[in-house]
């Protein structure tokens, strides 16, 4: 029906994660196979240790599956040279990490314009650009400050306002409100809810959180690696509500 | 290069230690090349009374000309391999340091090819601190050791464009050696997996 409007940005087949530490193998991913359609925002849940943060990482290309392909927009990651590869993570995507990861040396402004300068942007725009997206992450009055100097719920703003520098067609977050207290975490949960509904970003997020589960449209349990059952917002709701 | 310049303040501690390794060394040469170039330009001004005094200090001439012994030339080799390892070594751990820095780099759509750059140019500005410094304390201790010895004439004839090449020579020598010390450890880094540089803890 409607097949032009959900093709799949993000498309894993039988993915494959193996970990070799000396002569023991950690099998962290054992065979995944889903599809994320565009606009989508789509929590991953799962206890410790199950390959959540693995899971991020093959969809984000940073790092090379072991069996199985990762297509993003339909284009096989494996077949990127480091030229294509750099590309697609600067305009692509937009990475969120649970230890936020800003460059300490450099100033808010100067985090968030770095994917403008990798995309070769003109000083004036990326300045500009910088600029208003720290006017929409709550953060302009700071833009002069180092990351030490910074709340972590405001350093986990500038480092949304960075993921978005490119206007990527995909977020990508790792427990994205797990070194932040309740109403940070909820001032990112609604942050990102806003970017997907007001611009059709997908969001694509690994997390412990509960509250993430009512402003998903999609939740993907994981267990020991592998796909344990895949939920729609509307049978979540109730499932959510017999909870509570 | 505004990163580069930024870190290299930030790390001040950790980057102090790699330009010393370099200023010891490049002093240690400078002070035996500018030692020569001011007896070399004494001679040829002083009378008999100063050459006697030279040659009683413990300086050999050479068909009334002074230059590296072989012996000189062996330390010097010596003390600039001792300071290349000891660069690759500070630098390993300097760039071991900033794993999640770099793979963060990566994941904004960093080439390889930047974060090579970004250590080059760090190293770069080391060896020309490194070069300056240890060339000025070599050409300050090499004339004071000789003026100690001979007097006066060590000042009077002071060879401007000959300490002058020496302190150029000094630079380059310094810039070429840090950038030769950092090319491993910022291959290393380069090429690692952003997502495995991110996994190292800070
Ligand atoms: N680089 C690695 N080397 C070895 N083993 C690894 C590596 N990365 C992950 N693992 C293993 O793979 C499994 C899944 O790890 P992963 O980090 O994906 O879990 P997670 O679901 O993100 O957990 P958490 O919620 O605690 O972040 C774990 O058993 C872990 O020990
Ligand atoms: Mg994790």
């Amino acid at each position: 029906m409607d097949r032009e409007i959900v093709h799949n940005v993000v498309r894993l087949s039988e993915v494959t994660k193996v970990f070799k530490m000396g002569g023991l193998q950690v099998e962290a991913l054992k065979g995944i196979d889903f599809a994320i359609k565009a606009g989508e925002y789509l929590s991953i849940m799962g206890p410790s240790g199950s390959g959540k943060s693995t899971l991020f990482n093959m969809i984000g290309a940073l790092d090379k599956p072991t069996t199985g392909r990762v297509f993003i927009d339909e284009v096989d990651v494996a077949q990127l040279d480091a030229y294509e590869l750099a590309w697609l993570r600067c305009r692509k995507i937009g990475y969120i990490f649970q230890t936020f990861n800003l460059i300490q040396v450099m100033t808010a402004i100067e985090n968030v314009t770095l994917p403008m300068i990798f995309a070769g942007m003109s000083r004036d725009e990326y300045l500009e650009k910088g600029m208003e997206l720290l006017r929409l992450v709550g953060l302009a009055e700071r833009y002069h400050h180092k990351p030490s100097e910074l709340s972590g719920g405001q350093q986990q703003r500038v480092a949304v306002a960075r993921a978005l520098a490119n206007d990527p067609a995909i977020i990508l977050a790792d427990e994205p409100t797990g070194n932040l207290d309740l109403t940070t975490g909820e001032e990112i949960i609604s942050l990102l809810k806003q970017l997907s509904t007001e611009r059709k970003v997908t969001i694509i997020s690994a997390t412990h959180d509960i509250k993430m589960l009512n402003v998903s449209d999609r939740v993907v349990w994981i267990r020991d690696g592998r796909i344990d059952r895949v939920e729609e917002r509307a049978k979540l709701k109730i499932s959510v509500g017999e909870v509570v | 290069m505004k990163i580069s310049f930024n870190s290299i303040k930030v790390r001040f501690f950790r980057s102090l230690i790699t330009t010393l390794t370099l200023t010891l060394a490049i002093a240690f040469v400078a002070y035996i090349r500018s030692g020569y170039e001011l007896l070399n330009a004494i001679w040829t001004h002083a009378d008999l009374s100063l050459q006697e005094r030279i040659l009683a200090g413990g300086y050999e001439a050479v068909d009334g000309r002074f230059g590296t012994s072989p012996k000189d030339t062996w330390l010097a080799i010596l003390s600039l391999i001792v300071c290349v390892v000891g660069i690759v070594n500070a630098q390993l751990m300097a760039v071991t340091e900033r794993f999640r820095e770099i793979g963060t780099f990566k994941c904004l759509g960093a080439l390889n090819s930047f974060v090579v750059r970004i250590f080059l140019v760090e190293a770069f500005y080391q060896g020309l601190l490194g070069g300056l410094s240890g060339s000025v304390v070599g050409i300050v201790v090499s004339t004071v050791s000789i003026a100690w010895k001979v007097g006066w004439p060590a000042f009077r004839w002071w060879p401007f464009t000959g300490m002058l090449l020496t302190l150029g020579w000094g630079l380059f020598m310094a810039a070429s050696l840090s950038l030769l010390g950092v090319i491993y450890p910022a291959l290393v880094a380069a090429r690692m997996q952003p997502a495995v540089a991110l996994r190292t803890e800070q």
